[in-house]
């Protein structure tokens, strides 16, 4: 039995946004019969250029099928630049998480949305191999997608890689393949963040943390009618006030932990300890 | 809400006859059946009319050629590499590609030391590729492991030419029946069957016990050591009470063999036609001339196994998928793949297992919700047009 949150099994049960759209701006399809599960995500634009309808149609397993009506409510009323930087990662947590075998779920919705943008902006269906090269054969992953939930997700090990997008799953033939991105991956983001990291004074600290929040907590406990106040930073600890739906919301401790200190962490630095004033 | 409960190859729930036969085991009679004191020798007694019942009811010749075990995965276990061990010199081994894992697994395990190992394949039916199994039992001795019936599809596979085969050959046969026992009537007295493994939970017992048959005269190793409870064959203090509860339910089975065979199957027959005729896109999985007469196992087009089965299960209904998504595994069920089920259907298989605890309101139930289901998740599914 999979441990899903009430989120998850709300919007499998209740899911927002079934159907088709009469002449879509953009149509984004992903995955397929053989794979197991497949997504198409169609969006219409109002005149001011945001996502006006979204609507989707999904194959899968119950979070396949939420991360599907999840995203879709994740971006109606978003300009694409703003929908553009949705992550698998914010699907996840704005669902309260996923089982680790199903984070793939996730990564589809994220597929499907640049698929279908892709499809808006040049007129053309987005396909995989356009991007890169298929390195996992039996689920036709290309090396640019894997280096990217690799990045996103930051994958450490095989198995994380093949839950993130089953890349590996299958035969196993791609699994050195795999691990050598993974490597190559590691490899270069040691390269570039490590200087970067211990160069910030203690402003340039705030500032950081402060753009953290804005950009990527923020939007996320927005959609559950809560809030974030930053409070204090002293030395590693940042503390923070919950505002709106999420004070007083009985999950606060996990979201503190789960998505403000773990974003903090994977930004400003592994040793962000988060506080919740109240 | 009321539970149906139509996954009984997964288990089944305790007869209260076990349970009662196993109350003074737990209670007063907790000896040990080794101990030469009264108190605790007379509990012997109750082990061997246990192995009595068992053996009575797959029609062994003498008690002695049971030997009980803490499960069915214990029992194919000691079948497997315990046979393999003790054979004169490394046989080829031989089994089929829809086995369960606790078959699959200690065949790969005697693979990885060096044995040579075939696996057999099925037709789309879920039919045993005889023809092959009758050149490769011919090319050395073997030791050749074949379910009776399979678990996803109920398929029942001909042990009985199976066994010929082999034995012909001058191989040794061992058939997993966890399955197969008190489903089927079975006379393995009569049959070329060396060894046959069984499981007490998927017959009314509860888990944590099982049973192997091993044919008079044929040579295993055990698999654990140190004592000599089993003969030798099986070391470690006897379950008592499991293993009377085993025979208990042993007992019933056989009563219930005929009922089985009618009552439930109608009860099985009733819901497969319903479904095949009100839900579009359902295919029916496995061999229907040749199957246990408690399970169906359905795919639908288009839509997903989980998706299917935690609709259901909202709605009080248990059954299981072969579906890759409800494994975590990536890859639909082994069986399924093995039988090369179609694309569109092989994500979207349901098994309905029942017992003799089923009764006409679950298939009732299901025929009310299962379509239900269906139409919802094929208006969310792209490829219904």
């Amino acid at each position: 039995m999979w441990d899903y949150t009430d989120k998850v099994n709300d919007h499998f049960k209740h899911p927002r946004n079934v159907g088709k759209i009469e002449n879509p701006d953009g149509t984004g399809e992903v995955g397929s019969l053989a794979c197991g599960d497949a997504l198409k995500l169609m969006f219409k634009l109002d005149g001011a250029g945001r996502i006006e309808e979204a609507k989707f149609q999904t194959f899968g397993c119950a979070s396949a099928i939420a991360s599907s009506s999840a995203l879709t409510e994740m971006i109606i009323g978003k300009t694409l630049d703003e929908v553009e930087k949705i992550t698998n990662k914010d699907i996840a947590a704005y669902l309260g998480g996923l089982p680790k075998q199903k984070v793939h779920c996730s990564v589809m919705g994220r597929e499907a949305l640049e698929a279908a943008i892709y499809n808006y902006r040049t007129g053309k269906t987005w396909n995989k191999e356009l991007e890169g090269e298929v390195v996992c054969h039996c689920f036709g992953v290309t090396d640019k997608e894997i280096e990217r939930v690799t990045r996103e997700n930051n994958v450490q090990t095989l198995e994380a890689l093949t839950n993130a997008c089953k890349a590996g799953g299958g035969c196993g033939n791609c699994l050195p393949e795999l691990q050598k991105i993974i490597d190559r991956v590691h490899g270069e983001q040691a390269a570039s963040a490590a200087p970067e990291k211990k160069q910030l004074t203690n402003l340039q600290r705030i500032h950081l943390i402060e753009d953290v929040i804005d950009r990527e907590i923020r939007p996320a406990l927005r959609q559950d009618g809560g809030d974030l106040e930053l409070i204090d930073v002293d030395g590693n600890t940042v503390k923070v006030r919950f505002r709106g739906a999420c004070s007083g919301c009985v999950v606060s401790a996990i979201t503190l932990k789960d998505v403000v200190e773990a974003r903090l962490k994977d930004n400003v630095s592994e040793n962000i300890r988060v506080e919740e004033v109240k | 809400m009321r539970t149906v409960y139509l996954d009984n190859n997964a288990t089944t729930q305790i007869a209260d006859e076990v349970r009662e036969a196993m109350m003074p085991f737990l209670t007063n009679l907790w000896g040990n059946p080794s101990s030469m004191h009264t108190f605790g020798g007379q509990v012997k007694k109750y082990v061997e009319a246990a192995r009595e019942q068992v053996a009575a009811l797959i029609g062994a010749a003498d008690p002695q050629e049971i030997t009980f075990t803490s499960c069915g995965s214990e029992s194919n276990n000691l079948a497997i590499r315990g046979g393999a061990e003790a054979m004169d010199k490394p046989p080829h081994v031989i089994t089929s590609k829809v086995e369960h894992a606790a078959v699959s697994g200690p065949c790969h395990y005697l693979e990885d030391r060096g044995f040579r190992l075939t696996k057999l394949d099925v037709d789309q039916l879920g039919r045993l590729d005889l023809d092959t199994l009758r050149r490769e039992v011919k090319a050395g001795k073997t030791l050749t492991s074949i379910m009776w019936a399979n678990n996803e599809t109920g398929v029942i596979f001909p042990v009985g030419m199976i066994g010929e085969m082999v034995h012909e050959a001058g191989g040794i046969f061992h058939t997993d029946a966890v399955q197969a026992v008190g489903k089927i009537p079975m006379k393995v007295r009569d049959l070329p069957i060396d060894m046959l493994s069984l499981s007490g939970h998927k017959l009314h017992a509860p888990k944590g016990v099982g049973a192997i048959y091993i044919r008079r005269g044929t040579k295993v190793k055990p698999l654990i050591l140190g004592g000599y409870q089993e003969r030798g064959r099986r070391a470690g203090t006897e379950n008592v009470p499991y293993i009377v509860g085993l025979g208990v339910a042993c007992d019933l089975a056989a009563k219930h063999l005929k009922e089985e065979n009618t009552r439930v199957k109608a009860l099985r027959d009733r819901l497969e036609q319903g479904i095949l005729s009100t839900c579009p896109g359902a295919r029916l999985n496995g061999d229907p001339k040749s199957r246990l007469p408690n399970t169906t196992n359905i795919s639908f087009d288009f839509i997903e196994g989980e998706a299917i089965l935690l609709m259901l299960d909202d709605r009080g209904i248990c059954a299981s998928t072969g579906s890759a998504c409800a494994s975590g595994s990536l890859e639909p069920s082994h069986v399924l793949r093995a039988m090369n089920v179609a694309g569109v259907s092989v994500h979207g298989s349901i098994r309905f297992s029942f017992s003799t605890y089923n009764s006409d309101e679950d298939v009732d139930a299901v025929l009310t919700e299962l379509p239900k289901v269906v139409k919802r998740l094929r208006e969310l599914s792209p490829f219904v047009v």
